[in-house]
């Protein structure tokens, strides 16, 4: 039987994205079954790079426009002054040999880990599935995550 | 010490060391030893953890100057 990982994503910031690919992909390296659940702002991890993105009423419309999200879009939790220090911390990662967001996904998702993304942020913000990358692997709620956890020992909420 | 294949990781930084290991030794076949090189001192406490979790066989990890060599045997 294989251990098993749930980690759920509720931020949207790139360093606190990195840190839980960082789990992930560590835990897919053990050999163990890692699911990752993207809710609220973590959804904005998932979200394409490119494309409008489409949602009804003003409100939606509005937030959609103001949290755009995408792996590329994301800012840093701490001293992201306007771009500026995501662009330092880019550049410190690059010198590093570290991947970036987007390497990390696709890292992740080639070495077995399951995206899951919350329909019930999606309803309410208005974020349709054709808002997400390719490799998320199922919409789902709570009872779904609840289930994954209840079969592993390590859960973290990131 | 002798191995069958020797995978490169300076420079990196966990997790890519850890991963680059499960992915070499995925491509070898049983009993076969492979070798990584790493200067993250990460690896030192990273490579038992891995092999304990994965039951692959940690045979040693020399240490050199600016790098650690870590000896691992494929289980199954």
């Amino acid at each position: 039987m294989k251990e098993k990982v749930t980690l759920i994503v509720f931020s949207g910031e790139m360093d606190k994205a990195l840190a839980a690919f960082n789990i992930a992909l560590g835990a897919a390296s053990m050999g163990m079954e890692v699911t990752i659940f993207f809710t609220f702002w973590g959804l904005n991890v998932i979200k394409k790079n490119q494309g409008p993105l489409k949602s009804r009423g003003v409100m939606r419309k509005m937030l959609n426009f103001m949290n755009r999200g995408g792996s590329k879009r994301l800012p840093l939790s701490r001293f992201h002054m306007f771009g500026l220090g995501k662009w330092m911390m880019g550049k410190l990662m690059r010198n590093a040999k570290f991947p970036s967001l987007d390497e990390m996904i696709a890292l992740a998702h080639g070495a077995g880990v399951k995206f899951v993304a919350c329909t019930t942020t999606m309803g309410m913000m208005g974020v349709s599935k054709e808002a997400f990358i390719p490799e998320v692997d199922s919409f789902a709620g709570v009872a779904t995550y609840l289930e994954k956890a209840n079969e592993g020992k390590i859960n973290l909420f990131v | 010490m002798k191995a069958d294949a020797s995978l490169d990781c300076v420079g990196l930084y966990c997790p890519m060391p850890i991963y680059q290991t499960a992915k070499k030794i995925n491509e070898m076949k049983t009993g076969q030893v492979l070798e990584v090189i790493a200067d993250d001192e990460g690896i030192k406490a990273d490579a038992p953890a891995w092999c304990r979790i994965t039951g692959n066989e940690l045979l040693g990890i020399e240490e050199e100057t600016g790098a650690y060599k870590v000896y691992v045997r494929k289980a199954k």
